[in-house]
């Protein structure tokens, strides 16, 4: 089964930096860690010490009211330190390497002739299960729970994402193996997102699965949206979704027994002075990343995860259990005058026709942006509201589910379809909006909301 | 430029809190951040931002209405020196517009004053940032009051549409009615002997206005101005309303930097020349007649009193036009039936959005239904 999407709206900013094709020899990592702060909505409890010695797949903490979701080490070596936040909450648990690289065994077999509760288990023991994020509300799935479809996005079309095509090329293994799992767990529910630009040699090519090609600017690639096109959520539904990286792990997993968050990254951003890839663990610390300098003079933001949605770790930061990216970006302390009303402003970038750079490559630019981290304006009331529908290829009216939120309207929220949405979802509708409201908070306070009241 | 930031950094902690004039680091965080782009960064969510911002779309709509106005002290001055009989010698273009422009000019400042003075002040007294909106505000409502309205009048509506039309309701993108026409509004039902809407006055000259003439045609002393007089302008009325050359060029604008809708544009037209066909004043007349064109383009479209939906747009706009029409072939007592048209759908337009959202929440739940 193959269908082809074509959606039209949507925006691809042209931002500085993308990776080039180069693969880096890993590094030696002074630490890696995990962070609780990458699952939505679990209560983490603390399962090791301070100095406690763990392998790879060693479980870390887990799931305080799913005590069987567990989150396991990425790497092998000695707890060094718990960093706690305020109230005592848990941020971080830092991980010193032995560079061993040793994972616990795990009895894996073909999953063909394990059955369903076994390969639960073992996804859940080895810590492979919260690879699954579950919509509504994108957290982490119970494991009890059946969906009604399985989705995989196998290209990323944020700015600078990497190339899945070119990071996974010898992953092919590792993927089979992973949808030979998930076919297990949920029989004949399993869809897969390819790219029209998905190179005809590609791996995700010679998945089997139900297939659907997207054409288009981003959000294209983005799980929410093409299960909005494919297979919509309401109330009563449940759909899980896998990144390439996760089905990768658990295939794995089931190859060899081993947990291997071993991942190849994009290394992105207009503050790089060389940009690419390199293949690392999770977790792992971003300073270890010195193949890929930037000017030390300059006030830098470092961000785990693309420059819509990702987290800003800093300089000493670690890279998130589900990101595939690093993104550098200057900070945006310059003050310009008058900019508002500068006719021409051709290095700054927008979407909008009040400003003439979309000419910019007519007047032989590059057409590439060096964005910074400049809000370009202050926080105001909605005013234009039109342009949201012009960069969300789904039928949902951003203002008003925004506002419902607002209101914690539950009814209407609902009605608006935040079962849908997740905030990376909006993220372009916040890119653009001129009244500069932070519409991936809010549509997080609204999900977090349903989840309380859903309870 | 490094200059002007030094300044501003060496006087910014008198007026921050706790500095000697610190009761008015609103103003001050305004006219700084009106200068000098702020150096806020972005703390959550996209950690980049597009650089078009709600200055830069208020100034857009004010370029549009440069023509407008330009045309409109040209316009001014031309009434003027018309006025003073059939046989003098017109001066030349200059002195037509300068002329045109000591008259119009303190409108503009008596609106800005009056308008931005109120917004500041309320903006203190909340603690928030001063908002834009009253930048095009400020220069809508010069035009489309007669040139030789009192300024203390003006000022009175001015104060009336910023403090009852906007501020009450929170501010910019809070109000339910478009700012500037609530103050024509309010002039129109609180001085009605100087704003009937037929009437201009040209330094003693009174002279009754197109629509006018259409509505008592059977006593009307005047000719009738042809229509191309019309389209271009040359005729008497409200500074900016009067040439449709002017305004096509403001929506040229307007729609390509995709400011304002041209759904709403276009259905506006089409509804008003369809129901142009009820009368016997021929369609064309009507689009280039009055404030309609001006009304069109420019009130209408206000994003923030028109419906957030896109068929909510074309429902607005289609009503706005027949509405209009209705009112001036109808209503004997007001012939320019703009202005009412569009408070009234402006007033309607959350009701519209209501029924567009409910046919788009029920088919939504269909599809979800079958898809389960």
């Amino acid at each position: 089964m193959c269908a082809h999407y074509k959606l039209r709206r949507g925006l691809d900013i042209p931002l500085k930096g993308k990776a080039d094709m180069i693969t880096e020899t890993p590094v030696v990592s002074a630490l890696y860690a995990l962070k609780p702060i990458d699952f939505k909505h679990i209560v983490p409890k603390l399962l090791v010490r301070e100095g406690d010695a763990l392998k790879a797949g060693s479980p870390v903490f887990c799931d305080k009211n799913r005590p069987e979701v567990r989150f396991t080490s990425p790497v092998s070596g000695i707890v060094q330190t718990v960093v706690r936040g305020d109230k005592r909450r848990l941020e971080a648990i830092e991980i010193l390497p032995d560079c061993k690289n040793e994972s616990l065994k795990f009895p894996a077999e073909a999953p063909e002739i394990m059955s369903v509760q076994k390969i639960k288990e073992l996804l859940l023991e080895s810590g492979c299960w919260p690879f699954i994020i579950r919509r509504p509300y994108g957290i982490t799935p119970d494991p009890g729970e059946t969906p009604k479809a399985v989705f995989i996005s196998c290209f990323d079309s944020a700015p600078l994402a990497p190339d899945l095509d070119y990071a996974f090329a010898n992953r092919e293994e590792a993927l089979e193996m992973g949808l030979r799992v998930l076919e297990r767990l949920c029989p004949g529910i399993i869809h897969l997102g390819l790219s029209d630009k998905t190179s005809p040699h590609s791996v995700f090519r010679r998945l089997q699965a139900r297939v659907h090609t997207f054409s288009g600017p981003h959000p294209a690639g983005n799980p929410g949206i093409q299960i909005h096109h494919v297979s919509p959520i309401g109330r009563d539904h449940i759909v899980w979704t896998l990144t390439p990286q996760g089905l990768s792990v658990i295939g794995e997993l089931f190859l060899k027994g081993v947990y291997d968050t071993t991942r190849t990254i994009a290394v992105t951003g207009p503050a790089l002075l060389k940009t690419g890839y390199i293949c690392c663990p999770s977790g792992i610390q971003v300073n270890a990343l010195t193949g890929f300098p930037y000017d030390k003079n300059r006030e830098v933001r470092v961000i785990s995860g693309n420059p819509l949605t990702g987290d800003n770790v800093g300089p000493e930061g670690f890279l998130g259990f589900h990101h595939g990216q690093i993104t550098f970006l200057e900070e945006g302390h310059s003050r310009e005058l008058l900019g508002w009303a500068r006719p021409l402003r051709l290095n700054k970038f927008s979407a909008a026709r009040t400003y003439v750079s979309y000419l910019a490559p007519l007047l032989g630019k590059t057409g590439r942006f060096s964005l910074n981290t400049n809000a370009n304006g202050g926080a105001r009331a909605f005013v234009l509201t039109q342009g949201y529908q012009k960069v969300l290829p789904a039928n949902i009216f951003v203002s008003f589910l925004i506002k419902a939120i607002l209101a914690q309207d539950i009814e209407k929220m609902e009605q608006f379809s935040i079962y849908e949405m997740i905030p990376e979802d909006l993220a372009l509708c916040e890119f653009i909006c001129p009244s500069k409201i932070e519409i991936q908070d809010i549509l997080q306070q609204g999900i977090d909301l349903m989840i309380k009241e859903m309870q | 430029m490094k200059g002007i930031e030094k300044i501003v950094n060496r006087i910014k902690p008198v007026f921050s809190k706790g500095g000697k004039l610190g009761f008015l680091h609103s103003t001050f965080d305004a006219f700084e951040a009106f200068l000098l782009v702020p150096a806020t960064v972005t703390r959550k969510g996209s950690h980049i931002r597009d650089c078009n911002d709600l200055k830069r779309v208020m100034i857009v709509v004010v370029i549009a209405l440069v023509p407008c106005l330009l045309f409109g002290m040209y316009n001014t001055g031309l009434q003027h020196y018309m006025a003073m009989g059939p046989g003098a010698e017109l001066p030349g273009f200059f002195q037509i517009f300068w002329y045109g422009f000591l008259r119009v000019i303190p409108l503009v400042i008596v609106s800005y004053v009056v308008g931005l003075g109120i917004e500041f002040t309320v903006a203190q007294i909340r603690g928030h940032e001063v908002n834009e909106g009253y930048l095009v505000t400020g220069m809508l409502i010069p035009l489309i009051v007669p040139v030789t309205i009192p300024l203390w009048m003006l000022a009175t509506a001015v104060a009336f549409s910023v403090l009852i039309g906007k501020e009450i309701f929170g501010g910019t993108g809070m109000n339910i009615w478009n700012p500037a026409l609530l103050a024509r509004a309010f002039l129109f039902f609180s001085y009605p002997a100087y704003m009937t809407g037929d009437k201009i006055w040209i330094d003693g000259f009174s002279g009754a206005t197109p629509l006018a003439l259409w509505t008592e045609q059977a006593t009307a002393t005047q000719p009738m101005p042809s229509w191309m007089d019309m389209f271009l302008g040359f005729i008497p009325g409200s500074v900016g309303e009067t040439s449709v050359v002017c305004i096509l060029l403001g929506a040229a604008i307007l729609i390509y930097t995709g400011v304002a809708s041209w759904k709403i544009m276009v259905s506006c037209l089409a509804g008003a020349a369809l129901a142009g066909l009820l009368g016997d004043i021929p369609v064309h007349y009507h689009l280039v007649m009055g404030g309609f064109a001006f009304g069109c383009v420019f009130m209408a479209t206000d994003p923030v009193s028109s419906p957030q939906t896109e068929t909510g747009k074309w429902i607005y706009g289609a009503l706005i036009g027949v509405l209009t029409i209705i009112i001036r072939l109808f209503n004997p007592g007001y012939p320019e039936g703009m202005m009412l048209a569009i408070l009234l759908m402006n007033t309607f337009a959350p009701l519209i959005d209501h029924y567009v959202v409910a046919v788009h929440v029920k088919r939504k739940m269909k599809r979800i239904a079958a898809n389960g």
